[in-house]
């Protein structure tokens, strides 16, 4: 169990608490958080999933695999600190993340 | 449309993809009146894509491959009523009506009733062991034959049959895949990328037959033999039916509605009916990239049209333009295919197919109309882009690897 805050583009905060196992995606989804697309359901292949990551939280988020370093070097407004969040696995260690949603996913 | 004359009460019929979406678009977009959702499955729209994939391989559970938690349902106010059938339009009163009589009055109607499995029909297709795949009840029923050791027979080599073949070789089950066409993948890729999925496949174990079909299924009560167009007999415990779909239009064509390949719609989803839209796989819709009517079945094209349907039962214009896209997930393989292939005359491989990592790309008079990319998200996204945009690509620079992809979409 984790709790983890989303923060909009302009500034709005929402805090979910989501299962270990689920995705940061997944956690977004489930409690109604705008700005995620996800429009492939989590498979990496879509890039509508874009999170920035709070830099704090930034080495505790795992890997980041090759398929999803090419598709977030091809997303809109790619920084240091995106991911995709269907590839960010939720476990105790990442209770308190903080991410930013970008102002579009596409 | 102005704010007075708004629908009070939208009604969406079928339960999946494109209706999720629809329900939570006419929130978005606004809409405060009544939304009713039916469905003829027993469960919430759910994606199928993890059906063939990691809900079948049991790496996902059915919590995780619902479209939205049932929490959204009631927050956005939408009735929904599962294990519903739809049996009729009635378009002079404007109601539909379920299976048991219930009469439900709509002022606007979007149909999104997606597509079903198109049946085999041979002697013994109604055997224990036979299924089909389009529904978690499908993958349920599958997977309690799902078990090592059993010959698996898959009838068709389109991606759900091939995803299937990769699941169950990994679970230890014996795989033939039957094949009518001379190549896997016949209606979709190109020969070269059928190639690829042919060798990937059969160095991982499946068998692959070409130019056969069944034309018996034996067995006491469960299947235990196909016999094919040759007259030889495969051994098989199970048989896994995938010979493509049929669009669900035969509700609207009942109706009167314009109905040919699909429930017909423009780009606004408008179906002939100016109170009916419909959304997705039953839809055969005008693309303005390719200049021409086509269905689709992907979940891409399910959610785009259904944004738009959404927001033109609002009287709102959102027109569609997409670029089809789709995936496919297969052993450690992820391809990614842009754009409609069917026309090309040119095909420029970039990358080296036995590296498991390369891109076909599809031109038609110089333009780029198509991508596949086996584990090539760059060649994806920016092949994507570069059709949407209808560029000319020199296929040189398009081969040479040393170029890098946003080298060739700055052209
Ligand atoms: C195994 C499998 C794997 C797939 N993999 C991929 C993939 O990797 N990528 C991809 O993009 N796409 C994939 N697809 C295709 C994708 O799932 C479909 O394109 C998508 O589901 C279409 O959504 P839809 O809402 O149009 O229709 P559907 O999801 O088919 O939903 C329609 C619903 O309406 C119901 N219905 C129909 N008629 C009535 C009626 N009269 N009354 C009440 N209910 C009714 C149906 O029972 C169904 O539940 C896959 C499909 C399958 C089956
Ligand atoms: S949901 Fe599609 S890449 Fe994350």
């Amino acid at each position: 169990m984790a709790k983890i805050t989303f923060i909009d583009h302009d500034g709005t905060k929402r805090d979910v608490e989501a299962d270990n196992g689920l995705s940061v995606m997944e956690a977004a989804v489930n409690n109604m958080v705008p700005g995620i697309d996800a429009d492939c359901g989590g498979a990496c292949a879509c890039a509508t999933c874009h999170v920035y990551v709070d830099d704090a939280w930034m080495g505790k988020t795992g890997e980041i695999s090759d398929m999803e370093e090419t598709m977030l070097d091809f997303a809109e407004d790619r920084r240091e600190n995106s991911r995709l969040s269907c590839q960010i696995k939720i476990s105790d260690e990442l209770d308190g993340l903080v991410v930013t949603t970008p102002e579009s996913q596409h | 449309m102005t704010a007075d004359t708004q629908p009070e009460v939208i009604v969406i019929v079928g339960a999946g993809h494109g209706a999720g979406q629809c329900a939570a678009s006419l929130r978005q977009e606004g809409f405060e009146g009544k939304i009713v959702l039916i469905g003829e499955e027993p469960y919430l729209p759910y994606q199928r894509p993890p059906l063939s994939k990691k809900f079948l391989s049991g790496e996902l559970t059915i919590e995780r491959v619902y479209f939205k938690p049932a929490d959204f349902y009631e927050t956005a106010e939408v009735d929904v009523r599962l294990n519903t059938r739809v049996t009729e339009i009635d378009r002079g009163a404007k109601e539909v009506v379920t299976e048991d009589g219930t009469r439900i009055a709509y002022d606007k109607l979007i149909l999104t009733t997606g597509s079903r499995v198109r049946e085999l029909r041979a002697p013994g297709a109604d055997l224990k062991g036979i299924h089909y795949l389009r529904t978690i009840d499908d993958v349920e029923g599958l997977k309690t034959d799902f078990t090592a050791g059993k010959h698996m027979v898959i009838v068709g080599a389109g991606y759900v049959g091939l995803e299937v073949a990769a699941v169950a070789l990994k679970h230890g089950l014996e795989v033939t895949v039957l094949e009518m066409e001379p190549r896997v993948l016949a209606r979709v890729t190109s020969p070269e990328v059928s190639q690829f999925f042919h060798d990937v496949h059969t160095e991982a174990g499946v068998n692959i037959l070409y130019g056969h079909a069944v034309t018996e299924f034996k067995g006491e009560d469960r299947l235990q033999e196909a016999v094919l167009s040759n007259g030889s007999t495969l051994r098989a415990d199970i048989a896994l039916i995938g010979i493509g779909i049929l669009p669900n239009m035969e509700l609207a064509e009942a109706a009167g509605i314009a109905c040919h390949n699909g429930i017909q719609v423009d780009e606004l989803c408008r179906t002939s009916d100016p109170d009916v839209f419909a959304a997705g796989d039953c839809t055969e819709h005008p693309n303005p990239i390719y200049g021409r009517r086509i269905r689709l079945e992907s979940v891409h094209n399910a959610l785009e049209q259904a944004k738009t349907a959404a927001a033109a039962a609002l009287g709102k214009e959102k027109p569609y333009a997409q670029v089809p896209w789709f995936w496919s997930d297969q052993y450690d393989l992820k391809l990614q295919m842009a754009g409609l292939n069917q026309g090309y005359d040119e095909v420029v491989l970039r990358g080296d197919p036995t590296s498991r990592k390369f891109a076909a790309f599809y031109l038609k008079d110089g333009v780029l109309i198509a991508v596949d990319a086996i584990n090539a998200a760059p060649e994806y996204m920016i092949g994507r882009k570069l059709i949407g945009e209808k560029a000319k690509v020199a296929p040189a620079r398009l081969r040479d690897i040393n170029v890098n992809m946003k080298e060739v979409a700055a052209g």
